[in-house]
């Protein structure tokens, strides 16, 4: 099958709106009559549900967790962008459009980009207007922060919880249609396939998490806005339940997965404690805009500080490397995260880490501290020459930005950050791949739409910091409730879908198949054990820094335990009760089918962009050498993968990607 | 470190439930209180018995999804974090831990430590929201300025987590400062005026027929809130409430 992505002719600025224009709507009447599924119910899923509802349809909402506000949007720190331009910086749709496409290292689709650019401002008036409480200025508008790989202050936020401000937002909109009765809310209840009628897809079967019943669901359109693929390392900041079964099983119905090693592996995390951890936790990009990163210039201060010798604070300004400000002068700490996370991962390997492993940096607030208490000494006519006061000052200004980002480090690991820098290291985050989705944000498969992290649409290889909220909140709210009409046009005489056919029969039976081999089959090793072992391949083959060699090795490597686990996997307990393991059972055995697949993406991907970064595609001399190499020749395309069976069989087909209102260049930060 | 864990074992809904002792040992103080519990589960399905079921998502303290009840407080000794930011350097080698689920009427074990808190959702739609339609046509967001104090605490109000430690806390079970936040999150913003008196009067009802507790102001689920959600906002909410009983 031949992709089209439906994009509208035009001008990129009048796109949408003629798109608004010309496409078929459903009258209000007719919508009481259509039903839409809607799988996950963070920002994506949640705006989206919310907004349908209102519209008029009939909703079904599903979630995995106890209660839709827990989706882990809720764990976005930083912000939120929009082209406001409230601070008369130079901001502008164009100019959003812009960063984006540049910071995706033009690997994304030009008029999906715009059109979020150009919606961007609507989500802030939305929020607002719903309650959402930013942060705001002394004359109570509202305030802006800046985030890497931008020139422009153009992030909107609330403390260091904006996801959290956000998703109870689209919450609290899903709540109002809940009480209407036009949402019918499915909790604890999981995704475990796509049923599809005559070519569409028509409705999903589900298990209940409490009783373990396996359920059918009809519908006339599946929306999934299910997250990213994160976990398939093991150790991600995902929240543990993130996973790519919807997303998968939509692929193995025949939704194209495209471009999977897009992975954005944050610059700034906890560093590892243990072979315990379970999870990773991110300190916000937004410390940047105050933190400064360094490791120290000499190994022998090195050695003095992993032996405990040495304190970081007693290194003098001149034996410190801040690395980021030394190599690229013009972004210095902000610039894009993939190019924050290589250059730590340059100094660690380079010997240079700071922690018991070698692998952790440091982010110090000492400046920052310093600069603001001045400031509130001179606002407050106070001696700026004491320099206690100064500090505790500057201490307050800082707990007022990041306090709940200090309070979450010191309980992690025990240090004091007012007093002394913060560790960090990079760790993954957020997957730019994901479901081919055309300009409607519908997949391959007809009436099966993708929004928000699930799909690879605006991020090309590199996510831009408080995109992903926007783009959440834009597919939810003012995107896919336009575009889906369009295609429900068709179904206002369809009537009722029902469940009791041989397509929803098939799929449930296979389902429950998959279930009984499960709790039958007595392997010897839990779920963690194979999950662990996956997330060990990926990350040290298919991590921030690829290979022939490495992706080939984890190929093999991944194959092979995917047969081990089919074979020695053991799950406790029964199906028809509360079974974490049997549902992390489920989840596993998709990671380790899309782990390959990912792996197989990133050795095609013969060149280095954004997120992706290929060893043998880097600058050989001048300004920018030894910086990732991209190859606009041959890859300037979005790899779309057919399923075929085993990963190995996928079939790559290939959607070019167009630039005719940005010119593609190397992405410099200097 | 090595342990005795103390934990409550409950198969279903209709089962009695009863406390079931344990041993783990080489513990690390940098661990997390669940990561341990992750290690006793991994114990378990090796030996071939059957794990521990707790709630857990975020493991970064913003979900809400965790409980616990440890040795007789929610959330565990520390203060101003969930069960998953407790970590094991609160505890001492040799000690003995109590690990129940969140006890209250309104919350009913699903299994082990695993509860149902879908009350607070139903709460929340009886009146948690402003009624606002995604047209897109919305005032521009700087078009009411707030005040900064009233926007601050509307959001201090609204950093509530939904985890539902302040009615495990509550000897009454009372779940008023869970609601109360909600009504002083919209109560202090210009938008959530125009429905204020229906929400607290919706909010209320629906919180008495889930059958919360009453506020005898004792003050433990300020304490043991993992957010710091104040008491000020429960004499907000009264406020409110009084105010919208004499209007109704």
């Amino acid at each position: 099958m031949a992709l089209d992505s439906k994009i509208p002719q035009g001008p990129i600025a009048d796109k949408w709106t003629n798109y608004k224009n010309h496409i078929d709507l459903v009258n209000p009447a007719n919508k009481r009559n259509i039903d839409v599924i809607v799988v996950g119910t963070g920002l994506a899923g949640g705006s989206a549900a919310a907004t349908l509802a209102e519209l008029g349809y009939n909703v079904k909402a599903f979630c995995f967790q106890d209660s839709p506000r827990r989706a882990h949007s809720i764990a976005a720190q930083g912000g939120i962008n929009a082209a406001k331009n409230y601070q008369g910086d130079g901001d502008s749709t164009y100019r959003l459009f812009y960063d984006t496409v540049k910071g995706g290292d033009y690997r994304s689709r030009e008029a999906n980009v715009y059109r979020l650019a150009e919606v961007s401002a609507n989500i802030i008036d939305q929020c607002v207007a719903q309650g959402v409480p930013f942060a705001r200025e002394y004359g109570g508008l509202l305030d802006n922060r800046s985030f890497g790989g931008v020139l422009v202050s153009r992030t909107f936020y609330a403390a260091g919880q904006t996801g959290q401000q956000l998703l109870l937002g689209a919450y609290s909109a899903m709540n109002r249609q809940i009480g209407r009765g036009k949402i019918k809310m499915y909790n604890r209840h999981e995704m475990l396939d796509v049923v599809k009628v005559d070519g569409k897809a028509r409705g999903i079967i589900t298990r209940n998490l409490i009783n373990g019943e396996i359920e059918r669901h009809s519908a006339h359109a599946v929306v999934l806005g299910t997250g990213g693929y994160g976990n398939v390392f093991f150790l991600s900041t995902n929240a543990m339940g993130s996973n790519v079964t919807a997303a998968w099983k939509a692929h193995k119905r025949g939704a194209y997965f495209a471009n999977p090693c897009y992975t954005q592996i944050h610059p700034t995390c906890i560093p590892v404690s243990g072979d315990h951890q379970s999870k990773l936790t991110l300190m916000s990009e937004s410390l940047r805009n105050d933190g400064r990163i360094w490791v120290p210039k000499n190994m022998d201060d090195v050695k003095a500080i992993r032996e405990g010798r040495l304190k970081p604070t007693e290194i003098a300004e001149d034996n410190r490397d801040y690395y980021l400000e030394r190599r690229y002068p013009a972004f210095g700490n902000l610039v894009p995260r993939d190019v924050a996370s290589r250059a730590a991962k340059e100094r660690c390997d380079a010997g240079y880490g700071v922690n018991a492993t070698g692998e952790a940096v440091y982010l110090d607030f000492a400046s920052a501290i310093q600069r603001y208490g001045k400031e509130q000494a001179h606002i407050k006519g106070l001696n700026e020459n004491d320099a206690a006061l100064i500090k505790s000052l500057g201490q307050e200004v800082v707990k007022t930005k990041y306090g709940n980002l200090f309070q979450m480090y010191e309980k992690i690991v025990d240090q004091d950050p007012y007093n002394t820098p913060m560790m960090i290291y990079p760790a993954v985050h957020y997957t730019m791949g994901g479901v081919w989705v055309d300009y409607n944000l519908m997949t391959t498969v007809p009436g099966l739409y993708c929004i928000g992290e699930a799909n690879f649409s605006d991020h090309g290889a590199n996510r831009l910091g408080a995109s992903a909220l926007m783009q959440g909140l834009a597919d939810g709210y003012f995107v896919l409730p336009y575009t889906i009409g369009d295609y429900l046009s068709d179904d206002i005489r369809t009537g009722p879908i029902s469940t009791d056919t041989k397509e929803f029969e098939e799929a449930e039976k296979e389902v429950k198949e998959k279930i009984k081999f499960f709790i039958t089959n007595e392997g010897k090793h839990s779920v963690d054990y194979f999950h662990k072992r996956l997330g060990k391949i990926m990350w040290n083959k298919v991590g921030m820094s690829r290979n022939v060699k490495g992706l080939t090795e984890a190929i093999a490597e991944i194959k092979a335990l995917r047969e081990q686990f089919w074979k020695e996997v053991s799950v406790p307990g029964s199906s028809d009760e509360l079974n974490e393991e049997l549902a992390k059972a489920g989840r596993v055995a998709d990671f380790l089918e899309l782990g390959e697949l990912f792996a197989k993406d990133a050795l095609n991907r013969e060149e280095s962009c954004g997120g992706h970064f290929r060893e043998d595609s880097v600058e050989l001399d001048g300004e920018q050498k030894g910086e990732a190499l991209r190859n606009d020749k041959d890859f300037a395309y979005v790899s779309a993968w057919e399923y075929k069976g085993e990963p190995s069989d996928a079939v790559l087909h290939k959607e070019e990607l167009e630039f005719n209102d940005i010119e593609l260049k190397q992405r410099s930060y200097k | 470190m090595n342990l005795t864990l103390k934990i409550w074992r409950q198969k279903n809904a209709n089962d009695k439930g009863k406390m079931v002792d344990y041993k783990i040992s080489d513990v690390s103080p940098d661990m997390s209180f669940l990561e341990m519990l992750d290690v006793l589960n991994e114990q378990l399905i090796n030996s071939g018995d059957e794990p521990v079921a707790f709630d857990h998502d975020c493991r970064e303290g913003i979900c809400g999804m965790c409980s616990l009840y440890i040795n007789g407080e929610a959330h565990g000794p520390d203060r101003g974090v969930t069960t998953c930011q407790l970590h094991m350097r609160m505890f001492k080698d040799g000690d003995t831990i109590y690990i129940e689920p969140f006890r209250a009427k309104a919350f009913p074990v699903i299994k082990d430590l695993v509860v149902d808190r879908s009350a607070f959702d139903r709460i929340q739609h009886a009146g948690g929201f402003i009624s606002v339609n995604t047209s897109g046509n919305t005032i521009d967001a700087n078009a009411i300025p707030v005040n900064k104090e009233d926007a601050d605490e509307a959001f201090s109000a609204a950093t509530c987590i939904g985890c539902g430690a302040c009615v495990a806390s509550c000897k009454n079970s009372s779940a008023m400062l869970f609601v109360g936040a909600k009504v002083s999150q919209f109560a202090l913003l210009p938008q959530g005026k125009v429905e204020a008196t229906d929400r607290v009067l919706n909010m209320v009802k629906q919180m008495d027929d889930e059958g919360f507790g009453n506020c005898t102001n004792t003050g433990a689920c300020e304490v043991e809130c993992p957010k710091g959600i104040s008491l000020e906002n429960i004499a907000r909410m009264n406020r409110e409430y009084l105010t919208a009983s004499l209007k109704g």
